[in-house]
């Protein structure tokens, strides 16, 4: 017999030495509270424990921005977590258990970690070099408020700037909210919109519905004929309960199908068919199953008459030049080009016959579910991507169906929780895309509209100012989710343009070594929240302080009430209320909106709100559908709008099309620069981490080391075997990591997971893997988003 | 004697890993030990269709522990008698007062299931949460699982409701130990 896949583990794990060595770096002994001392394996047992003393279980939640929001029980003795658990209540199908996946089971080598920030710090080395030296809290308050004070003076509010987050964050409580909250209230700030994970598809799913609100509660995925997962990966990312609904429909009978450059976990569990396609070109494929639903007539003529605007010719809106409907672009009748399998198959690498294949399926069998994963639209042109998935569910009647999905964002408010309010912003609401605010920090003073700044003052074209305050709380974006880290850190590190930074962080992470003054955070253990799950939302789970705060860390609400004092606005920010108190605010005011919702008391004693879905079944846009004439959609013309007026009249036909097209990708497989460059690099959500969370977490680097994905005639081609040590290059910098080669990953195409630290030598190459060494700054045409699986490198055997 | 055993159903098998950490949580294990573990296994590769590529890559994963098996080669290579099987319920567990650490049964396991713990200086192996068990809960992978893939009970119960299969692509055959595993096989799986 061939080796097994047991031996064939053991012979792989020993040679992966950049474990063993990022393993090491958490070896040290762990503290727990100021008395009691561990071992590093985090060891409670018997020997150690009274016996007499009782085991107490506490009901809590990560509000870190993790997709799952599973429901994690902790076991205490004498106030120390042992072990923990999670949901043991019966697991129906209306009320499945909320079970914590593997980042949930490895919390406690996150807030037991050795490696904790322990006390508020102030930089004494250049920025970025990760020197400091402890200060108390008091010193740090004092410094942040004459710094802040001065600049402003300087500059104006509108140079203060709360960076997009969502760490150790917290849920209703969010620590940048509430650093806005203060800004608004000693004079404004620059805010921001959208976010890195979904900008295109928040921003491109309206101009075809209305709204964001087009998902369905998962349950009706049981109902359908056929689901496709377009670049979802539900297993690893978490989202909400969808994996297990999926499950649920695999389990009665319903095919599935995942479309993804990789061979996800989703798609290896999940998926009875797999189709791999080239990143960036999934809106070619999309043209090509409408060609095929078009041409054969397979589309719903009377869905597409009654509810939809610009499928052809007769359906236009005014003033609209003719041959621009979907119907001509499809089938090529002002082009020429008919965008047909065959023409797609060129661009997507998806064969013409899998193409024709899909979209008969999807138009015949239904109701069928398209449902959308965030990783597409985080592409150069992603928001073709998020129009091509909904006008697909709209011309084949897949809309407001038990069974069907509408596409797009997907998201939907079953359970709504009330977030502490941030107050108003004397400055309007004066915001960039949050995707541009190094663009902010260097060339403020001209950027306007063009570069998607919302609320201007009147007759104001630019920001008043460039930013030069920054506060980064909970948030890796600083630099190792932002793009291209070595352009970032050289904006970081020149004093002139950034004044005051800002960091509370848990650990020193890449974004917390920038910092000049540097807050240790405690952790969602330490303090009182209510997390909510990522949409679909179906459930709320009181998020129980377990633990005293560790070491000298304190909340990002507490230390910022400790500078509002300072700043002698103490009262209007806390309202006098501590976290506690907001937390009963909030459940009192989601009673006022859901009389279900639970008391702080009930709330105590279950730790969730789940609803039945089956009694409280959605189907996005069933009213619009089943009584148009009473319920319009929120749209200008009031229909699903295939051509939207609005994009029509930006002027940017290319890139921005008034109706979904595939439109050639920079650093796509159609970039000449592929000659240079001919590789694509993608990165995904890694089950091992949410974002740039967990990534020092041993047990889950154990799980899930750091290397890059790797396909074997791409590696045999570059004399590259799998384990060894490669560098990944392109024009914007350098990472030298361990490759694994397998066939899960598609020929063309490599990928590294995203959120692993970024851990320059001195040359500025990053030994750890984070994809964001590789990435650009180019933001989306029309959301201004973050295109950040856009890319073309090269690899080589080191 | 009603000997327990663990069913796993691979089909559902998402290599998520809860099931090994929820384990290590709970029994306070540094990396490298693992009392259970998921492996993966890749065959298959790519071909060309006109411009267009086609696939037949085939993965699964396996979540495997103690097996508790009927001849367990753990038991039978152990010098000292530490190794040996409960009556009870075949569950096969060590006594730390006789185990040297001598490792010979993690050589001779084909599952890898006992491990060395160093800082012990004695071998370490799945116990089927005795504890848990007998406060009524389930072992902490069964209790993890977000798929729900994996339960435990007695055997002759879990091959009445899921057949006897213990053999699929990579494992070791089960004709040398006989475990106490049924496993609903992943569709690439067979053998």
């Amino acid at each position: 017999m061939s080796e097994n896949i047991i031996e064939k583990i053991q012979r792989k794990k020993m040679k992966r030495r950049s474990f063993l060595k990022w393993s090491g770096a958490v070896a040290a002994p762990a503290i727990i509270g100021s008395s009691t001392a561990v071992s590093n394996k985090l060891k409670i047992t018997a020997e150690t424990t009274d016996e007499a003393t009782e085991e107490k279980v506490i009901t809590t939640c990560g509000t870190l921005n993790c997709g799952g929001r599973c429901l994690i029980k902790a076991h205490l003795k004498d106030g120390v977590i042992t072990h923990l658990s999670t949901d043991t209540k019966e697991d129906t199908f209306d009320l499945p258990q909320l079970r914590a996946c593997v980042r949930g089971r490895g919390y406690r080598q996150f807030f037991y970690n050795p490696d904790r920030l322990k006390r508020p710090m102030k930089r004494v080395g250049k920025r970025g070099e990760g020197k400091f030296e402890e200060i108390s809290w008091e010193e740090a308050i004092d410094y942040i408020a004459e710094e802040l004070t001065r600049i402003t003076e300087e500059h104006g509010p509108s140079c203060r700037y709360s960076n997009y987050a969502s760490g150790h964050s917290g849920s209703i409580i969010g620590a940048g909210n509430m650093a806005q909250k203060l800004f608004g209230l000693t004079g404004g700030y620059l805010g921001y919109h959208n976010s890195y994970s979904s900008a295109q598809t928040s921003t491109a799913t309206p101009y075809t519905y209305g709204t964001t609100e087009t998902g369905s509660t998962l349950n009706t995925l049981s109902d359908s004929k056929l689901i496709i997962l377009w670049g979802h990966n539900p297993v690893e990312t978490r989202f909400g309960l969808t994996d297990f609904y999926v499950k649920k429909a695999k389990e009665n009978g319903v095919k599935i199908v995942v479309i993804d450059p990789r061979k996800s976990d989703t798609a290896v569990a999940l998926a009875d068919e797999w189709i791999p396609i080239a990143p960036t070109t999934d809106t070619a494929m999309m043209d090509a199953m409408m060609y095929v639903i078009i041409s054969e007539n397979l589309y719903d003529k009377k869905f597409v008459d009654k509810h939809c605007i610009g499928f052809d010719e007769e359906h236009m809106p005014e003033d609209v030049p003719e041959g621009e409907s979907l119907k001509s672009y499809i089938l090529g009748e002002k082009d020429g080009v008919p965008k047909t399998p065959e023409w797609a198959e060129e661009i997507c690498k998806v064969p013409a016959g899998t193409i024709q294949n899909l979209a008969r399926e999807y138009a015949t069998n239904k109701p069928s579910a398209l449902m959308q994963g965030y990783g597409p639209q985080r592409q150069a042109f992603g928001e073709q991507f998020t129009r091509g998935g909904t006008i697909l569910a709209a011309i084949t009647g897949n809309v407001g169906v038990r069974g069907g999905w509408a596409s797009g964002q997907g998201s939907i408010n079953l359970v709504t929780t009330t977030p502490v309010p941030k107050g108003e912003n004397p400055l309007g609401e004066l915001t960039i895309p949050c995707f541009l605010w190094t663009d902010a920090v260097v060339r403020g003073t001209e950027m306007g509209e063009e570069d998607g700044v919302k609320g201007l003052p009147d007759g104001q074209d630019t920001l008043p100012s460039n930013m030069k305050v920054m506060f980064n709380l909970a948030g890796n974006t600083l630099i190792n989710q932002h793009a291209d880290c070595n352009k970032t850190a050289e904006i970081l590190q020149d004093e002139s343009l950034l004044e005051l930074i800002v960091v509370s962080e848990v650990f020193m992470t890449p974004s917390a070594k920038f910092a000049d003054i540097l807050l240790p955070s405690n952790t969602f253990m330490e303090r009182w929240d209510i997390g909510s799950t990522w949409a679909p939302s179906q459930h709320a789970i009181l998020s129980e302080k377990c633990i005293e705060s560790m070491y000298d860390s304190k909340s990002d609400y507490e230390w910022l009430t400790m500078l509002a004092k300072k700043l002698g606005v103490e009262e209007e920010f806390t309202e006098g209320r501590s976290q506690l108190d907001w937390v009963k605010w909030s459940i009192e005011e989601s009673r006022k909106e859901d009389p279900n919702f639970p008391t702080f008391e009930e709330f105590r004693e279950n730790g969730v709100y789940q609803p039945s879905v089956e009694e409280n079944t959605v189907i996005a846009f069933e009213k619009e559908i089943k009584d148009p004439d009473n319920n319009k959609f929120e749209t200008p013309s009031g229909k699903i709008e295939i051509f939207s007026k609005d994009l029509w009249d930006m002027d940017n036909h290319e890139e921005i099309p008034a109706i979904p097209k595939h439109v050639h990708s920079w650093e796509g497989p159609e970039d000449p620069l592929i000659e240079e460059y001919p590789l694509q690099l993608i990165g995904w959500h890694y089950k091992r981490r949410c974002h740039s969370s967990f990534d020092n977490n041993k047990w889950l680097e154990e799980i899930g080391p750091q290397v890059l994905w790797m396909n074997e005639s791409d590696a045999s081609d570059r004399n590259i075997n799998d384990g060894d040590m490669v560098k990944i290059f392109n024009e914007r910098g350098e990472i030298q990591m361990p490759v694994e080669v397998t066939n899960r990953m598609m020929p063309g195409v490599a990928a590294i997971p995203q959120g692993a630290w970024w851990d320059p030598d001195e040359n500025g190459v990053d030994q750890r893997g984070n994809i964001n060494t590789l990435t650009g700054y180019r933001p989306s045409p029309l959301a201004k988003g973050n295109p950040q699986h856009t890319n073309l490198c090269e690899i080589e055997k080191l | 004697m009603v000997q327990m055993g663990f069913y796993i159903n691979s089909q559902l098998c998402t290599g998520c890993n809860a099931c090994v950490v929820a384990c290590k949580d709970k029994n306070d294990l540094d990396v490298g030990i693992n009392f259970r573990r998921v492996y993966e296994h890749t065959e298959g590769g790519y071909g060309k269709s006109n411009q267009g590529i086609t696939q037949n890559v085939q993965t699964f994963f396996t979540s495997i522990s103690c097996n508790h098996c009927d001849e367990p080669k753990c038991m039978e290579n152990c010098p000292t008698t530490a190794m040996y099987k409960r009556e009870e319920d075949g569950v096969v567990v060590i006594d730390h007062d006789k185990c040297v650490g001598c490792r010979y049964c993690e050589w001779n396991c084909p599952y890898g299931a006992p491990q060395y713990n160093e800082e012990l200086g004695k071998m370490t192996k799945c116990d089927t949460c005795l504890d848990l068990r007998e406060a009524g809960e389930e072992p902490a992978c069964v209790a993890a699982c977000p798929m729900r893939a994996i339960e435990f009970g007695p055997i002759e119960e879990l091959r009445e409701k899921y057949g006897d299969t213990a053999d699929v692509r990579g494992l070791p055959s089960s004709s040398i130990t006989k475990p106490n595993l049924v496993i609903n096989a992943h569709k690439d799986a067979s053998k």
